[in-house]
């Protein structure tokens, strides 16, 4: 059986047909092409398929993709205009807060989603929102620095 | 002739000799003469042996040259993460 | 092979911190990593694992599977050559059992079919009969003579005879008398200690995608860390010629090692042969756990004797390795590593290694060296606690230095070992004052880093820029450093350079990302393909300027008249040479290929603060300081990155990682909530001090820097727990139900 799903992707309306135990991240990924969201543990626990889902932060492994129906889903792709990147992504850069870069997208939707709650997180509200994304490269040290380079310049854009 | 530096274990097969000496200029003459000599060590030298030499650890080079003075350590080949 | 002796020159761009050029792609989704391609018409596969920890695999009946609509193919071993190389053999069979399955996970038969649905119902359809079999999955009770044995007659010759049939070997190292040693000491410490295997972790578990033809053509996409070395096992293992299997590295999501080898890929190849589609194949976490390359788990026991003003005269290690069901020599380097940085009279360490039915070990940072020098530094530290020393003082008198005899056999070059420990005394960390409850512990670390067989190739384009071709996949920011020395050498700007890596196809080999050696040795041969172009464009310059090809140099990113001749003709730049080169020559291209030496050895020193509840057994890391020796750090940033990233791995191992078996040999914590690796929340920030001591066998004196890091932290948090709750620590990991039960074992 396939189900039809309509919904709303980084602010474009999609269409896309499923099966019903399809998870969200295979729809994203395997129907619509946006590989950016990563499937690390498939069970909730390593976040790297981090998205939004109506502004709610969740793991897309555990969301199945006929929930889209009339959402908005927010990806990595999502972040960053044609001509400029989001300053989390710019702060990353900055920061070399990535070595294999496979956690990054999770880790990215996951902070833009803390900076829209709290602008001027601590270090420890920052490492305690990001405990459910794995960084198995870093040690988490400059990813932390990164987010409050990147908050610190969008409270005082 | 040239002092080799055996690491414990290969000591079964050169009757408990910790350094024995080859006639030697290269790595690769290192290995082949304690090979004719003490054939018990043939299958590790198989395996794969490196060898330091002053202080430097070559993993394969064959033509490393060695000289009467050298110091010549042999190390089981070691593989990273 | 000649080395500059000017390391000691200035560098433009060496040293500073650049943008990475991947570092658009990752962090706006576009990188491709493994799982991120597909085929048009391609078909996805599934492996059935063994449920069992040790079984004889009586039949395997695929019909019913086979008559799936949507099952275009099945394999089982029967589909795969087995190599008479032991090497190729162990990993053909470990790709996928033949007569018996040797532990849980155990890949027996895999099916592709037109969608993951179909594949997995295919699954349960494979009837597989077992005769079930004893297992052992600890290293000490594999070492009996009564134990269940894993596979019969694989012990070396080094093994001594009445040994158990699962050791398969036995290696020493040392010199020295050891008896005299002890005899001179006032105090001798003898314990025991044992750590859990661990896996390597990375967030991206393997996938490939396969499309293989019936007149044996191949290509192969995968996360790996050696294409090459891929390419070398797949073209093995299916019976194919290596030019016609071409590989191609995907970006990689994290390694550590565990990316060395293959699991997967052989398994895809034979079902796209089988099927004549391309064939998609990822691990499910589960799987990752299961069936790919933990660490070993190991039992050693170690004595130390020192004097009461802190001098060791003596010290002796058994350690007792298991690298799952295969032969394993990883306790070699854990034998040469474990007192690698003490300058001893006497040392003496052997090494064992056991079958088991867990996974084939794969190698993990610095393999083997963290656990044999944990133990070390574990003794070191009791002893400074009951002769009262300080720990710093005590391996400062004891370290190895230039002109030390290491425990390993050769003499120790330029080393910076005492250095980095000086840097530890030095800093404030070391005397900020802790508060009740706290304790502060230290290890030192170290670890070999190697070279190996390296191919680059570097093209000027007529436009001025130039295009770096290397075959190491970057796990860490390595493109940008490879840039950078490859933008220093000729002279111009970073961002006119761009680092690519190369299927298999398209460059000689290369050996795997490991050993801490592809900055060392992609960069010094990017140097010296540097130096080849820039030989050419001064050729050519000496043409146009009619004068010998000897009386021109290279400098600040220019062809420059010199000698008789200085002066004469304003300088070419590269950019000014490139863009007639079709008129003087044709395209201009530098080319190294080498087997390279020299990398020199890494010490660190790490310093940790933290405190236990004695309630809960929980450990806070509270303060984290690395010191480590880089050699000259190409980009500061991703040095750094490796010191705090392997000092983490290092945290998790020491309080909370470990594979759990349970009594019917299956692994019973497979996933990420039960395997826990650190979190952001359980960590401090991680400060580092980078020391550049040069190393001699680098033009730019760059060391391997990635898998010292994680060397240090299992004994410097055993240290600091130890010292916080009054009780030796003397196994890993130091979770809470094992912290709490010490407390509770010494209260009683």
């Amino acid at each position: 059986m396939s189900i039809s799903v309509s919904t709303t992707v980084n602010g474009d309306a999609v269409d896309f047909i499923c099966n019903p135990e399809e998870s969200l991240l295979d729809a994203l990924r395997g129907r619509l092409g946006l590989t950016g969201s990563k499937e690390g543990c498939g069970t909730g626990d390593c976040g790297a398929c981090s998205v939004t889902l109506n502004g709610r932060l969740v793991c897309s492994c555990l969301v199945l993709a006929v929930e889209a129906e009339g959402a908005e889903i927010g990806t990595v792709e999502g972040l960053a205009s044609a001509d400029r990147l989001h300053p989390l992504q710019q702060a990353f850069l900055d920061h070399a807060a990535l070595q294999c870069g496979v956690c990054t997208p999770g880790i990215l939707v996951a902070a833009k989603a803390l900076l829209e709650k709290n602008p001027d997180p601590s270090d420890e509200d920052v490492r305690y929102w990001l405990a459910g994304n794995l960084c198995r490269c870093t040690g988490y040290d400059k990813i932390v620095r990164a987010v409050q380079s990147a908050a610190a310049q969008m409270r005082s854009a | 002739m040239v002092k080799v530096l055996l690491w414990g274990s290969m000591r079964t097969h050169t009757e408990g000799r910790a350094e024995v000496e080859v006639e030697a200029r290269t790595f690769k003459e290192v290995l082949d003469k304690l090979a004719e000599a003490y054939p018990g060590l043939r299958p590790q030298i198989e395996r794969g042996v490196s060898m330091a030499l002053d202080g430097r650890i070559y993993r394969e080079a064959w033509f490393a040259p060695v000289g009467p003075d050298s110091e010549v350590v042999l190390m089981p080949y070691m593989t990273g993460g | 092979m000649a080395f500059d002796s000017h390391q000691k020159r200035e560098f433009k761009q060496v040293g500073t911190r650049p943008p990475r050029p991947d570092g658009i792609d990752k962090v706006t989704g576009r990188a491709l990593y493994g799982a991120d391609v597909s085929a048009p018409g391609m078909l996805t596969a599934r492996i059935l694992r063994s449920p069992h920890p040790h079984a004889k695999i009586v039949a395997i009946d695929t019909s019913e599977a086979a008559a799936l609509p949507g099952v275009k193919g099945i394999v089982t071993g029967a589909d795969f050559a087995l190599p008479d190389d032991e090497f190729f053999a162990d990993i053909a069979v470990n790709v996928m059992a033949r007569d018996k399955a040797l532990y849980d996970g155990h890949a027996v038969a895999a099916v592709a079919a037109i969608s993951p649905a179909v594949a997995a119902e295919a699954l349960k359809r494979i009837k597989v009969t077992y005769e079930v079999l004893p297992h052992v999955t600890d290293v000490d009770a594999a070492m009996r003579a009564d134990a269940p044995v894993v596979q019969p007659g694989r012990a070396v010759e080094t093994v001594p005879a009445g040994m158990g049939a699962n050791v398969t070997h036995f290696c020493e190292f040392g010199h020295g008398d050891v008896a005299d040693g002890f005899a001179k000491a006032d105090l001798v410490v003898e314990r025991s200690f044992r750590t859990a295997a661990t896996h390597q972790g990375y967030i991206e578990p393997h996938a490939c995608l396969a499309s293989m033809t019936a007149d044996g053509k191949a290509d192969l996409w995968c996360c790996t860390q050696g294409q090459f070395n891929v390419r070398t096992i797949c073209a093995t293992l299916l019976g194919i010629e290596a030019s016609q299997l071409r590989v191609s590295a995907s970006e990689i999501g994290g390694g550590f090692g565990g990316k060395t080898t293959v699991f997967i890929e052989p398994v895809a190849l034979a079902l796209s042969r089988k099927t004549g589609k391309p064939v998609k194949l990822v691990m499910t976490r589960d799987e990752v756990f299961k069936a790919t390359g933990p660490t070993v788990s190991t039992s050693i026991d170690v004595k130390i004797g020192m004097t009461k003003d802190g001098r060791i005269t003596a010290g002796e290690a058994v350690l007792r390795y298991s690298g799952g069901a295969y032969p394993c020599g990883t306790v070699d380097m854990g034998a040469q590593a474990a007192f690698a940085a003490y300058d001893l009279a006497a040392v003496r360490t052997t090494g064992w290694n056991a079958l088991t039915n867990r996974p084939k070990e794969a190698a993990y940072r610095a393999p083997g060296a963290p656990q044999a020098i944990y133990a070390v530094e574990s003794v070191v530290d009791e002893l400074c606690l009951a002769l009262k020393l300080d720990p710093l003082d005590v391996r400062i008198r004891n370290a190895a230095r230039k002109g030390t005899k290491s425990s390993y056999g050769p003499t120790f070059d330029d080393i910076g070992l005492l250095a980095t420990l000086e840097a530890a005394k030095a800093h404030p960390h070391y005397t900020a004052p802790l508060k009740p409850g706290q304790a502060r512990g230290l290890s030192c670390g170290f670890w070999f880093n190697f070279g190996g067989n390296t191919c680059v190739s570097l093209n000027v384009n007529t436009d001025g820029t130039v295009g770096v071709t290397e075959g190491n996949p970057d796990i860490g920011g390595s493109r940008a450093s490879i840039s950078l020395m490859a933008a220093e050498e000729l002279g111009i700007e970073y961002d006119k350079v761009r680092t690519i890596i190369a299927d298999t196809s398209s460059l000689g080999y290369n050996d795997v990302t490991d050993g801490s050696r592809v900055t060392f040795s992609v960069g010094l041969a990017t140097i010296k393909a540097a130096r080849d172009a820039i030989g050419k464009m001064c050729g050519r310059a000496a043409k146009i300027w009619g004068i010998d090809e000897d009386a021109v140099e290279w400098r600040d990113g220019a062809a420059h008249p010199a000698g008789p001749n200085a002066g004469q003709f304003p300088p070419m730049t590269l950019a000014e040479i490139a863009a007639v080169s079709f008129q003087t020559g044709g395209p201009i291209a530098g080319h190294h290929e080498v087997n390279v030496d020299g990398a020199g050895v890494s010490f660190g020193v790490h310093l940790v603060d933290l405190e236990v509840d004695s309630e809960t057994g929980a450990t806070k890391v509270l303060r984290y300081t690395v010191f480590q020796d880089a050699g000259r750090a190409v980009h500061p940033d991703y040095v750094e990155g490796q010191m705090q990233g392997g000092a983490v791995q290092g945290i998790g191992w020491a309080l909370n990682e470990e594979y759990i078996y349970g009594r019917d040999g299956r692994l019973q914590n497979a996933g990420f909530l039960d395997y826990r690796v650190p979190v952001a929340s359980d960590l401090p920030p991680i400060d580092t001090v980078i020391l550049e001591i040069p190393n001699p066998g680098h033009p730019y004196g760059v060391r391997g820097v990635g898998e010292t890091p994680i060397v240090p932290p299992l004994a410097a948090i055993s240290n600091a727990v130890s010292r916080a709750i009054g009780v030796r620590m003397q196994e890993l990991p130091m979770s809470p139900p094992r912290i709490l039960k010490t407390i509770r074992a010494a209260r009683a």
